[in-house]
């Protein structure tokens, strides 16, 4: 989990013989953190910075990795004292409590250059707080279904689109002994997926904000319909046992092991499944079926991002950089199957080959109309939506208390965004 | 050498009041240490439950807002409701720790060959970090391959998924965390039957007290000091219980098994906290229990020494 310095202008200046001029020669230190630890992101991240230094040799780099989980704590740190000049985080309301506290630099005016307002306009909404962008994205990836191919073959079964057929198919893998899904909701957040994707389906993506914003009571009689949908799955045994207790990897073995024959999930999953041993043939992902048919499909692709804090001292340097983190090739670089392995956000970008990229692309680009939300724990209030999830949990092991949970939420709902 | 007879009126302050100042100063770091580490942040910690603050911004002066949005949450059989109740299982419950070490310290009490072995491996749960023991009772509690299921099974019992019914989750927890704190409690005891006095033990003897009797009229009596401190450090161990929760179950599964320290960890400094005000407020309550008992160690200590 410790920081790692590294120095790369020098050396790789020297090595590349004079790279292309650019406009105006940038100088100084440039600090960046990041929060990409995991060994695959961070060489990808790395890579990436080292391309930008041979194009800035005037440029003293210095890379921080820190560790994933320590990031979300340490980053209160060191907005405010010793601060980086680029800092990674993630989009919508979860950049909020900095935007408010002033510690991100407002970027506007990059997103008024041609290059990436056109390019990036479908991520311009999770960037925008008060009507002005606080960052850039620089990458993003889909959530939808991830079954088991074979056992759907065995049972007959073909992906979903409806409802109904959804009910029909999970009745069918329950007949057959295993579960319809497998999920492990010990952090919670793998139930706010389930929610997010019953309640966009149910009562639209728009509903869908106004809830997450705290505009729409929580005993509402849609958000009950929500959850009646919810219980349907439940009742009729969808979801595997005991998930309150294990974490989302602790949940992939089921599937691996034909126990469970989907995944809820984001496209991160796809990596274990695949190094648990399952084949690209025995793998495959569909679009979380349509419930209410009068509402427009939306869908959650979480997006991670680039800010430039407000106590930076490099600032043109930073957003230099971050020109250069969403320009077409890089996009298409950073996010190939060798490296992050999502999508890119730039829209001249090419999609990696592999089919869960290109089916995730497809998705969000032309069958997505209704709007492309974060991620439940991102687009509410931090305290709602720890109340919350911990309330979905309860319902997915006690759906008969949806009442009590419900009110419950309805409390913190009005305490939380009265003040 | 020679300057000393030179002035004996003359001599200084310090000189004068030695005496009296040379305590002072040799308590000077442990108070300065203490104030800054301890009795300053109390107050601090009073003072910032006050306001309403995410760490970042400026905080806002709310008064007493805090305490009654705790009472309200009480009032609801919300998560300080959930928090406090467990805690009140934790301090009684965890207590079963003093007489479980005095069994064991009387068990092992002996002259055997290879006792120092056995001692040793009866006191080992206490040497392993509380992380460990976590993970430990997290296996022996899985659901699908934990120890405690297979076990069950031979009865035709079960499965149970002890850290995954609320109903349980609280014991189960404590019943890991009794493993270590038995252990402390028995190293405890083993001391304090060192001290026992063998010759009361032999007039006991021969008045005819044996084993029940022998125990409580005889050794437990000499045994009052280890059983005050066991009963201190079991008292603490269950009111700091924070670590074991943290890495068993995270206070899940929704929220029903967290306790005081664990919440105010939470609402303070989890990934989806940051109400700084909140958690002072909840440390400020915890606090006040813990007075409570810190008011009866100190005042049982006072007794003792003038007693003497």
């Amino acid at each position: 989990m410790h920081s790692m310095f590294k120095r790369t202008a020098a050396a790789l200046a020297a090595s590349v013989a004079l790279a292309a001029p650019v406009a105006a020669e940038l100088t100084g230190e440039l600090r960046i953190f990041l929060d990409t630890s995991n060994p695959a992101p961070r060489a990808t991240m790395e890579a990436m910075i080292e391309r930008f230094a041979a194009e800035h040799p005037g440029l003293e780099i210095e890379t921080t990795v820190i560790d994933r989980e320590a990031y979300k704590t340490q980053i209160r740190n060191f907005l405010t004292a010793d601060t980086p000049d680029v800092a990674t985080w993630y989009a919508a309301n979860r950049m909020k409590p900095y935007v408010e506290a002033g510690l991100f630099e407002d970027v506007s005016d990059l997103w008024a250059e041609p290059e990436i307002a056109d390019n990036l306009a479908s991520t311009k909404g999770a960037m925008t707080i008060d009507g002005k962008q606080w960052g850039v994205p620089y990458t993003y990836y889909q959530w939808g279904v991830y079954y088991r191919k074979d056992i759907f073959d065995e049972l007959g079964l073909t992906e979903p689109t409806t409802w109904e057929e959804e009910l029909a198919n999970c009745q069918k893998i329950v007949d057959s002994g295993r579960a319809c899904y497998t999920i492990g909701t010990k952090f919670l957040w793998t139930a706010g997926g389930w929610f997010d994707y019953l309640n966009m389906r149910t009562n639209g993506f728009d509903f869908h904000n106004q809830l997450a914003n705290g505009e729409i009571s929580w005993e509402d009689d849609r958000v009950k319909q929500t959850f009646a949908n919810w219980k349907q799955l439940i009742d009729m045994g969808a979801f595997i046992d005991n998930h309150q207790t294990y974490s989302w990897q602790e949940a992939l073995p089921f599937m691996v092991n034909g126990e469970a024959a989907a995944y809820l999930m984001g496209n991160f999953a796809v990596a274990p499944l695949r190094e648990a041993g399952l084949s690209d043939d025995q793998i495959d992902f569909y679009q979380f079926v349509a419930i209410n048919p009068d509402v427009e499909l939306a869908e959650d692709a979480p997006t991670d991002t680039f800010h430039i804090p407000a106590n930076a001292s490099n600032k043109e340097a930073a957003r230099e950089f971050l020109r250069f983190a969403v320009s077409a090739d890089e996009q298409t670089e950073i996010n190939n199957g060798a490296n992050l392995g999502q999508l890119p956000v730039n829209a001249q970008s090419a999609v990696d080959e592999d089919k869960f990229l290109q089916q995730g692309f497809e998705m969000l680009s032309s069958n997505s109309p209704g709007g492309v939300a974060q991620f439940w724990d991102r687009d509410a209030p931090a305290e709602m939506a720890k109340a919350s999830m911990e309330g979905f949990q309860e319902f997915m092991v006690k759906p008969d208390n949806a009442d009590r949970i419900l009110a419950k939420l309805e409390r913190a709902r009005q305490r939380i965004y009265d003040n | 050498m020679t300057a000393a007879v030179d002035a004996p009126e003359q001599e200084s302050w310090f000189h004068r009041n030695q005496q009296r100042i040379a305590p002072w100063l040799f308590l000077a770091p442990g108070l300065l240490f203490f104030m800054v580490y301890v009795i300053i942040p109390v107050f601090q910690s009073f003072n910032l439950s006050l306001y309403e603050w995410d760490g970042l911004g400026a905080a806002e002066y709310v008064g007493f807002r805090n305490y009654e949005n705790l009472y309200w949450e009480l009032y609801d059989r919300d998560a300080f409701y959930i928090s406090l109740k467990n805690n009140l299982i934790w301090l009684i419950l965890y207590l079963a720790a003093i007489p479980a070490g005095l069994f064991i310290a009387l068990f092992l009490n002996q002259t055997v060959w290879g006792i120092r072995l056995y001692k040793s491996l009866f006191f080992f749960p206490f040497v392993i970090s509380q992380v460990v023991v976590g993970l430990v009772f997290t296996w022996f509690y899985d659901p699908t391959f934990g120890l405690l299921n297979e076990f069950l099974g031979f009865f035709g019992l079960g499965p149970l998924n002890v850290l995954g019914d609320e109903r349980f989750v609280t014991y189960g927890i404590i019943f890991a965390g009794l493993w270590p704190q038995t252990a402390y409690c028995m190293i405890l005891y083993l001391t304090g039957l060192n001290a026992v006095d063998p010759e009361q033990i032999e007039a006991g003897r021969l008045d005819g007290a044996k084993s029940w009797r022998m125990l409580w009229h005889i050794i437990l009596p000499q045994l009052r000091p280890a059983t005050f401190i066991a009963f201190v450090v079991t008292i603490i161990g269950a009111l700091r219980s924070f670590d074991l929760i943290s890495i068993m179950t995270q206070g899940g599964p929704f929220g029903s098994s967290r306790v005081l320290a664990y919440y105010m960890f939470e609402v303070a400094l989890s990934e989806y906290g940051f109400r700084m005000g909140y958690g002072a407020a909840i440390a400020v309550i915890l606090f006040l229990i813990m007075l409570c008992f810190i008011a009866y160690f100190l005042w049982s200590m006072y007794r003792e020494e003038k007693g003497h």
